[in-house]
Order: C-alpha cells, then structure tokens, then sequence
C-alpha cells in the first residue's frame, strides 16, 4: 500500500474540462469516496490514477513516484468495474488466480492456491470455487471480480461504482463486507460512486466532486454536519435537507448576512399549531416503517420531515414549525457560522 | 371506480404452479400493491385481473360481475407496462389521444379530456411537444396520461417505475401518490421495491412462490409480520433474527435465548418446542451493559442522524439503529438491549409468526 496524490490535474477532452485544476492527497490505508453526479469527472480522476487517462496538466504520484505518463501495467493498481466483467469458461477459482498468473508477476502456484483461498475466505465464497463463474449469483459474482482485485496487494485499489449493478439487498451487504476487508487488510482504496449511502457508510473521508473540481473533502460527519456550501449540504442526507428562505421561520440566531437557511430533518422541529404564527399544512405522511416521511407546506415552500410512525400526525393537520440549530448560507451559497452567543 | 375481488386464483403453467390460491379484495379508491421477488406470481396476478392471462382455477370479479374469461378490452381496466410504450411519431397530445380516438370518442370530447389529463399531470406544456425529446419523467407522465385519459374503472401497474433511476423514482412515487389521491382510482401496483411499496399503497400484500403471504396497511406489515419472509422483505435494513432452540407457551412474556432471558410481547398461543427466531427491527436494539445479549461489533455505517450497527451474537447477526453520536469501534463487545413491545417471535421451521401481544397493540395515537 501507499500513498496517491493528484497535484494540481487537468484533463479536457475537446473543449471541455473534465477535471479542473484538481488536487488530492490519498493516504495508506483509508477508503476516499468520490462522490458526485453522472459527468462530474469522478470517474475520469480514477482512470488517470490508473493510467487509462494521461492528464494533460499536473502530476500523478504512487508511493512517492510520478507515474503521469507511466502505462497502467507498471502502477501497481487493481481496477474493479461496475460491470464484473469475469471469464465465464474458467471456474471461480481460476478467476480468482487469473491475475496471480500473468507473466508479469508468475507466482508459485502454491502460494497462488493459499491467496485464491484467503481471498475466498474473506468474501464467504469458499464453497463457490470449483463453480464455473457464470453459474453464480449476481452478487457472487461480484464478489469474484472483487476478489481478483483482492488477490493481489497493489499501492492502491480503484473502484468504479462497483456496487450499483446489484439490488437494493445485496448492496447493503456487499457495502459492510467491502469496509470490514478494507479494514481487516488496511488497504488504501480510491471509490467512486455517486450513492450517497455508499459514501456515508464506507468513506473514511469523502470528496464531493462537481464539474471537475473538488468541492470540499472531509469525513462523512464533516460533510454531513458541516457542509462547506449549498452544493455539498444537498449532497447527504436523507430526504434532502430543507432549504428555507430566510425570513419565512423565526431565526434568531441566523447572522445578518445570511440567505437561505438549511434544515435537516432534526433541525426542524413540528408541534401542534396552536394559533402559532408559523403555521405550515402537512400534505402527505409517507410510510417507511421505522419512521414517516411527513411533507409539509408554508406558503409556497415544500418541506420534508421525519416523524414517529406511532404519532398522530395525518395529512391535512395544520402543524407549528421550528428550527434547531440549523445551518445558514450567504448570499454565494457559503455556510456562515450562526450568531455569536449561544453556539460555540 | 370499482371494487376488485379475487377468489381462489391459481394459475399453472405446465408442470409449474405460479400462483397458488390467492384471495383478496381491493376497495374502490384503494391502492393496492402486490410485492415480491421476481417469480413471486405478482404479475401473473396482474395479468390475470388486466385479461391478458386467463387463471387455471378460481374467479375474478369486478364491482361484484363476474370477468374472469372476459377479453381485456372489454374490463374497463387501464394497463400501465413498465417500459414507455408510446408512440414515437406522435406528439404528446396524440399519443395521450390515442386510446380514446381508437375508442370512436368525438374530436371535441377528446380534446377537452386530453387537456383535463394533462393538467391532472401538470404537462400541459409539453402537448405539442415531440415524446422523442422528452425526459425520463416526462414520458412516464405521457405514458400515465394515457392510461387516466380514457377513465378507466382501475388501473393496473406492472413496475412503472422500474427503469428509472433511485433519485428519479423517489420522485415519480410522490407524484404517483398525489395523483392517486386527486383522482382516487382503484389501482393495483406491482412491485419487488419495499421502499415503493411503503411509499405508495394503502395496502400491501407481500408475494411468495406463489401465495400470499400477507395483505394489510403498510404500518401492519411492518410492525406485525405474519413470517420471517415477510419480516425480512420489509424494512431497510430489514428485521434481525435471533434463532434458538427452545419452548415457549401461551401467557409467556419472556423466551430463554441460551443462557438468557429475554422479555417479548406476551404470548397468544402454544408454541411447543423446537426451532425459533426471535425478530427484532434496528430501531428496537439498543447497547446496554447490562443487556441479556452480547455481541461483537461487525460493522458500523453512518447516515447522518443515525448509524447502523450490525453485532456478531452466538444466535446470529442483528442491526441496531443508533444515534450517530454513540461511539462504537469495530471488534468491540457490547450488552444489547431490547424495546420488548416491538419484537416479533417466530416458528422457524415453517417461518410463520407466533401471536402475541404484539398483533393486538393499538400502537396509534
């Protein structure tokens, strides 16, 4: 394992910058997500990591090592695809020694034998290896295409949305089982998707890419609780953090300059409308089963909120609403800190 | 609008029997969802309601008339497919036209009925418009448009929904749900999306190989899942299962999980001896010192307000859904603690739920 830095990358394609002027540390041993939008350049930094793409400015570094204009088969990288793309005559087995086989880097093929089996061991597909790959569920073989990444001990892994061809069930699984390994073998992965489940649960940090730039990078509780911009305060959360003008809820924390007010679902608090002034109308309770989704109206400003599946609110009920420690932006968009006095 | 009653529905094709024995009503104005696996025989059912599969056995009935092997076009029913299926020469008011036109309906009727539709679907905008150039949505709209313009007595939907995005169909089932409740048709729904299913119905009934499994509001088969298919189907994540080996009688509040005591709704009949599961949703788990339960942390994934834990226990893994703020570290050994109301007893050799307090608790209000 080793450290990857992007510094400073470029890369347009025609006219169009696709990556922008982007720099990025990864250290040894975490899991940075690449979270963002279909287009916004996420996919094309992995593949300039990888050497699918040549930057067309800045530099690309492994281990210390500037490998911009390297081949991809001399970077010591393990790519796995959204689409498992495994070799459908050879068993699981042979799958998974595949890369282990290759001239460039023939090992012995007992210590093939016992890393096909760790590997195996590590992704609960132990009983699958005499199978033949196309005899296998959708989520075993993704698990095998995985675990060719797995078998080998690259600087870093490169991971594509590897995830999202597979349902909502195995996702989740799929989701723990790829952080526990991360974890367990403490390898350093580049991951992109554009799920911001994924990126929450697995990211020991997440960069929240838009347009070719780095928008902001932190932990997924730095981003979550404070988002740099209007941009990033949308990106986690579910539902999607209410953006309220300013003016249409009491504030009176909200600093002078600020614009727009952003309330997740716990910083909005919903009680019985008793004559109060801030009085909105519940639209629709959504059912989840553990909680209820309920959209609320105020003027014409849509609302969503969680409740208690238990609680007697029902559509058409006319509701109080208040904010608790919610988040201000300014006028560009900018998260500005609430007013001195009672918040740190 | 019309009542849709199906009785003793079986349908087999050759040796395989797709649906088994369904009996079920949809009241007018009720929006009903069949959810399952694929295979389940949810869309067989459809089919067979819509005409377009007659049934081996049983009958089906609309506002109390018999239909079951009467031609689709003469059920009053309006199919919507999944795919868009519209017209690619046409614009947006002749494809939403189209039906009604094939029906012999005036020139003048039809435009004050495409544009009424329209409207209900907030695309009035687009009638001139090309359906080649239109977005996902909007031609999911068209293609709904299609279907409510000829004011059909139910509407039958086979996954309408399936081929969009999660962001965009998110979106789509709140627009679904409205505009069921602007026109408030009789509509059966199918679906293998818990979440869609959740969002939408006013009823659920849950498919598997075939049978029913269960039918009630969405609430009820959440907290009150008559199987362990069920209680897994449902809920995401969905419930955990302690299994163990043991005894439980009716009057019991509590069950012995190896060598603990854990208390459970009181128990409405005999269970006898043999395998069992306790269910227990994230939500009703909580980490306690001295909880009856101990376990391993095996993962912890964070959303925001909360997190999920999952625990590595003698009796099987189960998730917890936590305060974000509560530190956990992987590897950790933690007490766990259980909400009793909530949790579920099952017989784990046939899957079926043990009744219990749990099925009579007014939990509303």
């Amino acid at each position: 394992m080793a450290d990857v830095r992007l510094d400073h990358v470029t890369k347009r394609f025609g006219d169009v910058a696709a990556i922008d002027n982007l720099s990025l540390d990864i250290a040894d041993g975490e899991l940075l997500v690449l979270l963002g939008p279909t287009g916004a350049g996420k996919s094309t930094t992995l593949r300039m990591v990888a050497g699918l793409e040549r930057p067309d400015a800045g530099r690309v570094e492994i281990g210390g090592e500037d490998v911009s204009i390297e081949p991809p088969a001399v970077r010591d990288v393990a790519f796995v695809f959204q689409q498992y793309s495994l070799y459908p005559h050879l068993t699981v087995f042979d799958n998974l020694a595949f890369p282990l086989r290759s001239p460039a880097r023939r090992l012995p093929e007992a210590e093939v034998r016992k890393r096909v089996q760790e590997v195996a061991a590590l992704l609960h597909i132990e009983s699958k290896l005499a199978n033949k790959a196309t005899r296998l569920s959708g989520g075993e073989m993704q698990r095998v295409a995985i675990g060719r990444a797995l078998v080998r001990a690259p600087s870093i892994y490169l991971m594509d949305e590897p995830l999202s061809s597979l349902d909502a069930k195995l996702r989740a699984e799929l989701r723990l089982e790829l952080k526990r390994i991360q974890v367990e073998l403490g390898a350093t992965i580049l991951y992109v998707t554009h799920d911001q489940i994924e990126a929450m649960t697995m990211a020991s940090r997440i960069g929240v890419i838009a347009e070719g730039r780095l928008v902001q990078i932190g932990t997924p509780r730095e981003i979550y609780e404070q988002p740099g911009n209007l941009y990033v305060a949308t990106q986690l959360g579910t539902p999607p953090i209410n953006l309220i003008p300013v003016g249409l809820l009491p504030a009176p924390q909200a600093p002078r300059e600020a614009r727009m007010i952003g309330a997740r679902t716990e910083q909005l608090r919903i009680g019985a409308a008793n004559g109060s002034a801030n009085r909105a109308v519940l639209r629709r309770v959504e059912h989840l089963g553990d909680q209820n989704h309920l959209h609320l109206e105020i003027g014409d400003q849509k609302l969503t909120t969680l409740a208690d599946p238990h609680s007697h609110w029902k559509a058409g009920d006319a509701v109080s609403l208040e904010l608790v420690d919610p988040l201000y932006f300014n006028g560009a968009g900018v998260r500005i800190d609430a007013k001195e006095g009672k918040h740190a | 609008m019309a009542q849709i009653r199906v009785e003793n529905l079986r349908k087999q094709f050759g040796g395989f029997t797709a649906v088994r024995d369904s009996t079920f009503t949809v009241d007018n104005g009720v929006f009903f969802v069949m959810l399952g696996p694929s295979g389940c025989g949810k869309t067989t059912t459809l089919r067979m309601i819509a005409g377009l599969e007659l049934p081996s056995d049983g009958r089906i009935l609309l506002d109390g008339d018999e239909v079951t092997f009467q031609r689709a076009s003469r059920r009053d029913i309006a199919f919507v497919f999944q795919m868009f299926a519209l017209y690619p020469h046409l614009n947006v008011r002749r494809n939403i036209a189209y039906p009604l036109r094939s029906q012999g309906v005036s020139r003048a009727e039809t435009k004050v009925r495409v544009e009424e539709t329209a409207r209900l679907l907030r695309i009035e905008h687009l009638l001139s418009r090309s359906v080649s150039g239109l977005s996902g949505g909007d031609r999911q709209r068209v293609a709904l448009g299609r279907a409510i313009v000829r004011r059909p007595k139910a509407f039958l939907m086979d996954e309408p929904l399936g081929a969009l995005d999660a962001e965009f169909r998110r979106l789509m089932c709140g627009e679904l749900r409205q505009l069921h409740d602007r026109i408030g048709a009789t509509t059966v729904y199918v679906t293998h999306d818990q979440m869609e299913a959740m969002a939408l119905a006013d009823r659920i009934a849950i498919m598997n190989q075939g049978l029913v499994e269960q039918i009630g509001t969405p609430q009820e088969v959440y907290d009150q899942p008559a199987s362990m298919f069920v209680a897994d189907f449902i809920g995401s994540p969905p419930m955990s299962f302690l299994r163990f080996e043991g005894t439980v009688r009716r009057g019991e509040s509590s069950v012995r999980i190896g060598d603990a005591t854990v208390g459970v709704p009181e128990l409405r009949e005999e269970g006898g001896q043999g395998p069992l599961a306790l269910g227990a949703r994230p939500e009703h788990v909580t980490l306690a010192d001295d909880g009856p339960i101990r376990g391993h942390v095996f993962g912890a994934e964070y959303l925001g307000t909360t997190q999920i834990v999952t625990l590595d226990t003698q009796h099987g893994q189960i998730k917890a859904r936590l305060p974000a703020s509560v530190n956990v570290r992987l590897g950790d050994n933690v007490g766990l603690k259980f909400h009793t109301g909530g949790l579920a007893l099952f017989d784990a050799a046939s899957g079926r739920a043990l009744r219990s307090a749990l099925h009579e608790a007014a939990r509303h209000g």
